[in-house]
């Protein structure tokens, strides 16, 4: 996912690095990824880890010095859990063009009224782009403009964030039953855009129609993976497949990694992405799914929507069935629903198929609607489960 | 010698196959199951056979007047103008049954077994009293009527419906054989024999049972069809294997008529039967299944349990288990999922039908 962050970046004339803030451990899996990133994109990459989970404003304040040093114009952030074609290079002129000094921008897209109210949403002065309220989720219809999580600051922002935390240092010693690691935790919506920036003239929205969405549930990757898939069949073409004798016939946008072996009776797409030495069996077809890393699908087998895992094996003439839970496409600017994993009646709902890494599962069976966790080895068909 | 079977109405448990076809009409490993019946009675030495039918039957009498022809015996279809049950077809077909004095057989239509009849009428010639009921031993005698018969004799005490408790374990097959004075007891009115003749003709001695060797399953519904199906597969396995599949890809029993395509790469079986001209193109898996005549099967299907009527077309990918059951004409798209579906005639199916129902 942050690859296509890490690219959008590295792309915007001035970068001088990119900074990932995170509370994971930093272990060899991501030192192998960044070291590739940086050779791939030219560009420097450092990992920063929280102590805790500090929220948005809590890990750019904790890092502050970090991200000033080289005394930067202004730097863009990101949240991690979204996907689209980021237009970072017209944010930053559009930025640029509203002068010198203290002002922030962020980036927003249309919503329809229904989906608006599970994002933060913008209202702005037509004519300068100035926000002049902005609300996290409101329970009633504020704005079809929603916010992006992708942002443009100039350094003053941390001295909003820094008035913020004094705040948060104030209250917490009235307040004894207070989790101690809360007082450091500072949410940039709530904290800064909505209590400090909104109305005061020094936050301006910049509109994207290109696609955009959130990456909250596996459920969403699948359409993110299409959009993506989308993406690259306008700009680098060459990462597509494309039908050739003697391989695999390909519908639509698919997405090979050159290691993968494909069987060429197999059928992939359309939006389908097979990664690394994945192999793909005789007469297997896959649609609308993603098949990662060291992934073995057996003869015979029919793929979709759904999520194969890492070093995952299906047996052949087995079924892999998910329910896609794709916006509405006859509604302009509908988003990817989220529905909860479970209905009001504590039964799941239908959604795609994802199988964790290394899950082994038995010829001829059909998992559909499932989530089966990693390391599982099924015996049979399962429907509508989480298979623990 | 003459034969009376019972066919009786539309057959509407094995719909939706007798939507297309007349149930008796409806290919049993690869034969219609009314011609298992016939065949073996020819066999057996009876000359006429009456089909008590409730219903307007022209295509079921005319091609079983081909199998007459071919068998050199007659046929007849007595036509009941309201149904009678399972004795008023007896009085309704009285003259021809009266014809000569000879035992004559009584068959109900849905029965699949190795039929026994020379060994029915040397039984009862053995006995020589008014009636004998061939009876099969069956694991849960609760779900059924059973029969209380004398072990060395034969001779048939009672009849308990539904025992609550453990009286007998062997239930009534559906097969009959009687001496022409049976016909005193019937008259020309909706009658069980099962009900209101059999304990009568019990109460005075005349009614013997005689035990079935081998299989037998009632196929008047889908899944009994598809379970009757494996028992006949194995039992021609043991008298004639010569009649069963040994190509490439075969698991276990599979009855395939030499007219049908296979291609690369399949599975079939274990007990499988494909009719005249099926196509079952590269990739396919089907198992415990019947497919009816020119139905094509595409590529990479994986099919469990599953009746297929004649000129369906089930597309790539396809995935059909449960006792799914397709009418005639249906068409299947591509990798579709179809569980216990019962589909009707000349239906087109563009989504999975995930759970068990009825496509109108």
């Amino acid at each position: 996912m942050i690859h296509h962050h890490i690219e959008a970046a590295s792309q915007v004339p001035g970068m001088k690095e990119i900074l990932l803030i995170g509370s994971y451990q930093h272990n060899d899996q991501l030192s192998r990824f960044f070291a590739a990133v940086q050779q791939e994109f030219k560009i420097l990459i450092r990992y920063l880890q929280e102590y805790t989970a500090l929220g948005t404003a809590g890990g750019m304040y904790h890092f502050r010095d970090q991200i000033l040093s080289g005394s930067p114009e202004a730097f863009f952030v990101m949240n991690c859990d979204v996907c689209g074609e980021f237009p970072l290079k017209e944010m930053l002129e559009f930025h640029q063009q509203k002068g010198t000094g203290a002002h922030f921008t962020m980036l927003g897209t249309e919503a329809t009224r229904q989906q608006s109210l599970n994002y933060g949403c913008i209202v702005e002065t037509k004519h300068t782009s100035e926000v002049t309220h902005y609300v996290e989720k409101p329970e009633t219809f504020v704005s079809t403009t929603i916010s992006c999580g992708i942002y443009l600051f100039s350094p003053e922002i941390f001295q909003f964030i820094g008035h913020a935390f004094q705040k948060k240092q104030e209250e917490i010693s009235f307040d004894v039953d207070s989790n101690l690691h809360t007082k450091d935790t500072i949410h940039l919506e709530q904290d800064i855009f909505v209590e400090q920036l909104a109305g005061s003239g020094l936050l301006y929205v910049y509109h994207t129609s290109k696609f955009w969405s959130q990456i909250k549930s596996a459920g969403a990757a699948i359409y993110a993976n299409r959009h993506y898939l989308k993406i690259y069949n306008r700009t680098h073409p060459e990462r597509l497949s494309q039908n050739a004798e003697g391989k695999a016939t390909i519908i639509g946008d698919v997405y090979i990694h050159p290691s993968a072996t494909i069987h060429p009776s197999a059928v992939l797409g359309p939006n389908v992405t097979i990664g690394k030495n994945v192999v793909i069996g005789p007469g297997v077809r896959v649609r609308e799914s993603l098949v990662l890393e060291d992934a073995l699908i057996q003869d015979h087998c029919c793929i979709l929507h759904s999520i194969v895992g890492w070093n995952s094996t299906v047996g052949q003439w087995t079924r892999i069935e998910g329910t896609p839970n794709d916006p509405n496409p006859n509604k302009p600017f509908a988003k990817v629903d989220i529905p909860d994993l479970f209905n009001a009646d504590g039964r799941l709902n239908p959604s795609i198929t994802v199988l964790g890494s290394n899950v082994q599962i038995p010829a001829e069976v059909i998992v559909l609607n499932s989530i089966v966790l990693p390391h599982k080895e099924l015996g049979r068909s399962y429907k509508n489960q989480i298979i623990l | 010698m003459k034969a009376l079977i019972l066919v009786g109405g539309f057959g509407t448990r094995l719909r939706p196959l007798t939507l297309s076809r007349p149930k008796p009409l409806v290919e049993f490993g690869n034969k219609p199951m009314l011609l298992h019946q016939v065949e073996a009675l020819a066999k057996a030495g009876v000359k006429h056979i009456v089909l008590a039918v409730s219903y307007r039957a022209e295509m079921l009498e005319q091609e079983m007047k081909v199998e007459a022809d071919r068998l050199g015996i007659t046929i007849s279809v007595s036509h009941e103008k309201e149904p009678l049950g399972t004795a008023g077809p007896l009085a309704l077909a009285k003259d021809i049954l009266l014809e000569d004095n000879d035992p004559f057989f009584v068959l109900n239509s849905d029965i699949i077994c190795d039929f026994p009849f020379e060994d029915m009428i040397a039984f009862h010639k053995n006995h020589g009293r008014e009636g004998t009921i061939v009876v099969t031993k069956v694991e849960e005698p609760s779900k059924y009527g059973v029969v209380v018969y004398g072990a060395d004799t034969g001779r048939i005490n009672s009849f308990v419906e539904k025992p609550q408790e453990y009286v007998s374990n062997k239930i009534n097959a559906g097969m009959y054989i009687f001496s022409s004075g049976i016909l005193n007891r019937i008259q020309l009115k909706p009658t069980s024999i099962e009900k209101e003749i059999f304990p009568v003709m019990a109460d005075t001695d005349n009614l013997y049972a005689m035990e079935l060797k081998g299989f037998w399953m009632d196929v008047g519904q889908p899944k009994d069809f598809l379970t009757g199906m494996c028992l006949y597969l194995t039992s021609l396995r043991q008298k004639s294997p010569e009649k069963l599949y040994q190509g490439p890809g075969v698991v276990g029993n599979a009855l395939v008529h030499p007219s049908v395509k296979i291609g690369e790469n399949c599975r079939l079986g274990p007990n499988v039967t494909i009719g005249p001209d099926v196509v079952i193109e590269d990739g396919v898996c089907i198992k415990r299944s019947t497919i009816l005549s020119k139905t094509v099967i595409k590529s990479h299907s994986w099919l469990d349990s599953c009746i297929i009527g004649w000129r369906c077309n089930v597309g790539k990918w396809t995935r059909m288990e449960n006792v799914t059951v397709l009418g005639e004409d249906v068409v299947v798209k591509d990798e579709l999922y179809i569980n216990g579906g019962r589909i009707l005639p000349h239906k087109e199916i563009k989504e999975s039908v995930p759970d068990p129902q009825i496509i109108m």
